[in-house]
């Protein structure tokens, strides 16, 4: 049977459930994000881990110009390596039914029997090892482009045109997220690859018996830095490009950046919201026990003991915990599910081993308790400690001293109404300061939430308005004199042409190495230029070089430090170049130099690899025809497209993604405005009454309540500022991976939305319970008081 | 007579309180001397600020003197700790006070409950409301009780542990002449049927005579104790 004290728990929770529901909103908020980030997390983590481990992906990768086969084995018995495989790959050009600009694929020749990263058939078959023409072709690819098992297309093959036929689609650990080299998106529909039986790769590039990359994978406790040194001493001879880890493998960087922002938002927003339910819980329950003195006095008198009176008050508090932490591991699951599924458009993963974050789930049960436990401690603690005889009588009358604050405001001669709000302000100087914290915490979180608009914004506005204004980029099969540029620009409906210059080095500072790619910008280019992160050109010097600011603290040096450059391609130089210049780069890790130095410093007469073009729109199909002819250029990406699926991906979730920041920044301050006006309202109500029975008007009366709501929000407001830009600082310094670093930009406009949200809905919850004004009957609202 | 004198449910000596705010010490009680037979009826009498509520309190383990000591039968309350102080109140003692003290979210029959339920050897709540005449309001909220009827729940709730003492601070303080009476009389039954030894403070001298013994106090001090030769049925009081 349920005891009357535990029935007066229900009763007072049912009074209250307004208030309580509102922390439990708080609460949840912080436990769904915590939940549903790590539920997301997990799942994304243990389906990588088991379709690695099933798929042999491999540790270490490498290129090489062209190597014997044979070099594999020596590899293969390299100390902590075990086991290595050989593979030839190489680009193609791709014409398609129905797509008149160029595709580009990656083609890999599969070994006859492949032991690392091996391909899951999800459809049809793998080529058979005798047949020229078979090809297997990554699934979203294919499936882009409807080419079933038995269907043909026509391929640029090491110059050839030849027509292939489809046996199958499949998925590799090596391409959960697949994009194009050079490329800042994933495009399933312009780039694709291409599976190869060995013998037929080898025939068409004329490599039989050789390879061009070489994975493998590591022994138990090998230590990977010193297999991909040995691999590079073993590789030099034959043109290696530098061996690198996982942690640079294109996808798996990715991936991985993915689950670390994830994490980050799992560790970011949660506590805030923690904490001001933590507060409210205090607020709420403090407030609850000082009105139940006499109760908790009477129960003292007759026999119930401290614990047993402070078990009933901490039960009220895990209440609201157990609403909040079910709210939260409800919603934390939706949204994974939701999250999990917007992540499916971009990693491919054959299965998914989902994850209900059962670790995220305890770890948010404590920190549930722990909150409102927090929250209640002190409260209770008084209640605890009251002294029975004492409990009996009412609390003692506020006490009223004058002090200069009260000076000032006779001074001000404000109205009376006014001045019930500043001093009702100055007797509950900590409720107000809960509130204050409370209200700015909201507009802290709305500002860390938009600002991550204003970073994309910024970086897409560096990326596309300043860094790269051509419409195309032509990637040509190899280096060529400057001719190449003149050339490119004699293709139909090119209006401008510039060449540059790209080639994989290896940078060396002392026993620091790290693979990067330096990049020759020609004097005079326009198309494209070097800007840093706040949006300034910057003009390469030719004596030098400018590398961007992760890479300079990797490798420990600044500017006027030297730095051993060691190509990866023909013509394999290396050069000795000092830094000029250390900028902060939005996205990617290359490091530049002005051309004319850079040719100077090899001895030789310039030459291009990269051709960007501005071309005339009426012209693209005679381009793209022009192209596909010509097999001298090896790649094509499409800038201006980039651009439109950019925005588009950002517009697609743009509506969905404020509203929810909006909703979740703005329950923060509904959850305390609201606590706190309720709070007024009770504990004022006999004083509210008073003015009414003396003729002020309701208006005049819920002044007095919804005035200092909204004063106390107005003084939150720059506080919030405040606190949102030194947590957007933090996020874009958590949040900033190799792949990516955001630009640390705040638009006004950020600061005004989150300014107006936390107003409305500041404004909106107090006007609620000015409501309850209303319904006060004025002569019990007078004879309540004892 | 040659009986023993029956043995003091109460005993208090030389207790004295002082409290401290600050820099000043407020003397409420200054040495007082107590004792309280079993099945006693003991009204307390004496001017705002005497420190009636002030001793009362101690009797019943809500509050320690700063000097003196108190026995409740052979225990020394003077010494007991918190967690015995609390297991006395349970099990021996019952409060009433002028303001009811009721749990506003209980009904009746619950408030009373919030006793049974921890007491030791406790009367249903049905049968202590009944006490009280009130078998009739027993699931309603103390807000839809009047103040008399409230007070009677709160004698309800201290008789349904069956305590031994009965302590009670200006239960009709707050009551008309007319309310008062039926609540005098309710407490008058409780101690002449149950024999729980009962304190009665009050400002009203009329009800002095109900009493088997009148205290008063004045300044801290006992300044008489008589015994009364003729009582009156509470039906008899008026003011
Ligand atoms: N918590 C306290 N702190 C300081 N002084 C106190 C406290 N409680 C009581 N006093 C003082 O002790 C004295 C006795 O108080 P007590 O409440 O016992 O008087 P009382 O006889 O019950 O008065 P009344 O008839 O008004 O209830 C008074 O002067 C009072 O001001
Ligand atoms: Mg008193």
């Amino acid at each position: 049977m349920v005891g009357a004290l535990d029935r007066k728990l229900v009763r007072d929770l049912r009074r209250i459930w307004a208030q309580t529901l509102a922390i439990a909103l708080v609460l949840g908020c912080g436990i769904m994000m915590l939940v549903g980030a790590q539920a997301t997390q997990q799942t994304l983590r243990d389906t990588q881990a088991a379709w690695y481990e099933r798929h042999r992906f491999a540790d270490v990768f490498t290129g090489v110009s062209r190597a014997p086969a044979s070099v594999v084995a020596d590899i293969a018995a390299l100390d902590g390596v075990a086991q290595a495989e050989g593979r030839i790959s190489f680009a193609a050009m791709l014409d398609l039914d129905g797509m008149e600009e160029p595709a580009t694929a990656q083609v890999l020749s599969l070994p006859e029997r492949p032991g690392l990263n091996l391909p899951l058939v999800q459809r049809g078959r793998l080529p058979a090892p005798d047949n020229a023409n078979e090809v297997a072709l990554n699934e979203p690819f294919a499936e882009a482009h409807g080419l079933f098992p038995g269907a043909r297309f026509r391929a640029v093959l090491n110059g050839q045109l030849r027509e292939l036929e489809v046996t199958g689609w499949v998925l590799s650990p090596e391409f959960v997220y697949t994009m194009a080299p050079g490329a800042l998106l994933p495009d399933d529909r312009r780039f694709g690859l291409i599976w190869m039986p060995e013998t037929s790769a080898g025939a068409v590039m004329d490599m039989s018996g050789a390879v061009n990359q070489i994975s493998l994978r590591l022994s138990r406790g090998a230590d990977e830095r010193a297999v991909i040194d040995a691999v590079d001493r073993v590789l030099d001879p034959w043109g290696g490009t530098g061996a690198y880890g996982r942690d640079r493998q294109s996808s798996h960087a990715f991936l991985e950046s993915e689950l670390q922002q994830l994490g980050v938002m799992a560790a970011f927003l949660p506590p805030i919201f923690l904490l001001v339910a933590a507060f409210l819980v205090n607020m709420v329950l403090g407030r609850l026990i000082a009105l139940e003195r006499a109760q908790i006095g009477l129960l003292k008198a007759i026999g119930y003991s401290a614990p047993e009176i402070g078990w009933h008050y901490l039960k009220l508090a895990l209440a609201i915990g157990v609403l909040g932490w079910a709210a939260g591991a409800g919603f934390g699951w939706w949204i994974a599910e939701a999250m999990i599924g917007l992540y499916a458009d971009f990693f491919r993963f054959p299965f998914l081993i989902r994850s209900q974050g059962t670790g995220a789930l305890w770890v948010g049960a404590a920190l549930a308790a722990a909150t409102v436990l927090l929250g209640a401690g002190r409260a209770v603690w008084a209640a605890l400690r009251l002294p029975p005889a004492e409990a009996m009588q009412p609390p003692a009358p506020p006490g009223f001293s004058r002090g200069p604050a009260d000076r000032l405001l006779a001074w001000m001669q404000l109205r009376q109404t006014t001045m019930m709000i500043f001093r009702s302000i100055l007797r509950w100087p900590a409720r107000a300061a809960i509130t204050l914290v409370g209200v700015s915490a909201s507009v802290a979180v709305l500002v860390m939430s938009y600002f991550i608009f204003d970073s994309v914004d910024a970086l897409s506005d560096t990326l596309f308005s300043q860094a790269n204004r051509q419409h195309m980029t032509l990637t040509l099969a190899e280096s060529r004199p400057e001719q190449a540029v003149r050339d490119a620009h004699a293709l139909p409906g090119v209006t401008r042409a510039e060449g540059a210059f790209a080639m994989p080095v290896r940078l060396v500072n002392g026993h620091v190495a790290r693979l990067s790619a330096l990049q020759g910008h020609f004097p005079g280019a326009t198309l494209t230029q070097l800007v840093d992160d706040s949006g300034r050109v910057i003009t390469p010097p030719e004596d030098g070089l400018v590398i961007p600011q992760t890479l300079a603290t990797a490798l420990g040096v600044g500017p006027g430090d030297h730095l051993r450059v060691e190509m990866l391609a023909p013509p394999r130089r290396v050069l000795d170049l000092p830094v000029r210049a250390v900028i902060m780069q939005g996205l990617g890790q290359e490091v530049h130099i002005a051309a004319p130095g850079l040719f100077s410093a090899m001895e030789s007469a310039p030459q291009v690899n990269t051709i960007h073009l501005s071309v005339r729109d009426d012209q693209i199909p005679e381009l793209h025809a022009a192209i596909k002819a010509t097999p001298a250029i090896a790649g094509l990406s499409d800038w201006s497209d980039l651009r439109r699926q950019f925005d588009a991906t950002l517009a697609e979730n743009l509506l969905a993604m404020v509203s929810i920041y909006t909703m979740i920044g703005a329950l923060i301050a509904v959850g305390v405005v609201y606590n706190a006006a309720r709070i007024q309202v009770a504990e004022r109500s006999y004083e509210l009454a008073t003015l009414r029975v003396m003729g002020f008007s309701r208006l005049q009366v819920g002044y007095v309540l919804v005035g200092e709501m909204m004063l106390l929000t107005l003084i939150a407001l720059p506080l919030g500022w405040v606190m949102g830009y030194g947590l957007a600082q933090g996020l874009v310094t958590t949040m900033s991976t190799d792949v990516i670093q955001l630009p640390f930009h705040i638009s006004r406009r950020t600061f005004g939305y989150a300014t107006l949200v936390v107003l409305v809905a500041a404004l909106g919850a107090a006007l609620l319970v000015r409501r309850r004004l209303d319904r006060v009957d004025l002569a019990t609202a007078l004879k309540a008081r004892e | 007579m040659t009986q023993a004198p029956a043995p003091p449910v109460f005993s208090a000596r030389g207790v004295t309180r002082v409290y401290r705010t600050g820099a000043v010490a407020v003397w409420a009680l200054r040495g007082v001397d107590l004792e309280l037979a079993e099945r006693e009826l003991v009204v307390l009498l004496g001017a705002s600020g005497s420190g009636k509520s002030t001793l009362v309190n101690i009797l019943g383990g809500l509050d320690l003197p700063s000097e003196g000591r108190v026995f409740f039968r052979d225990r020394e309350l003077t010494r007991a700790s918190d967690r015995e102080l609390t297991l006395f109140r349970r099990d021996h003692v019952g409060f009433v006070f002028q303001f009811y003290n009721l749990v506003p979210s209980l009904t009746a029959r619950e408030n009373v409950a919030l006793v049974t339920e921890i007491a030791r050897n406790p009367m249903r709540p049905e049968e202590a409301l009944e006490r009280v005449g009130l078998s009739d309001r027993m699931d309603h909220f103390p807000a839809e009780l009047s103040g008399g009827e409230q007070q009677r729940v709160a004698i309800a709730r201290a008789i349904a542990k069956r305590p031994d003492v009965l302590l009670c601070d200006e239960p009709t303080g707050a009551l008309d002449s007319a309310t008062g009476v039926q609540v005098l009389a309710a407490l008058h039954e409780v101690n002449r049927e149950l024999g729980t030894a009962t304190v009665l403070i009050t400002h009203n001298a009329a009800i002095r005579k109900i009493a088997h013994r009148v205290i008063v106090l004045a300044d801290g001090k006992v300044k008489s104790d008589t015994v009364n030769t003729t009582r009156i049925a509470p039906e008899q009081v008026s003011w």
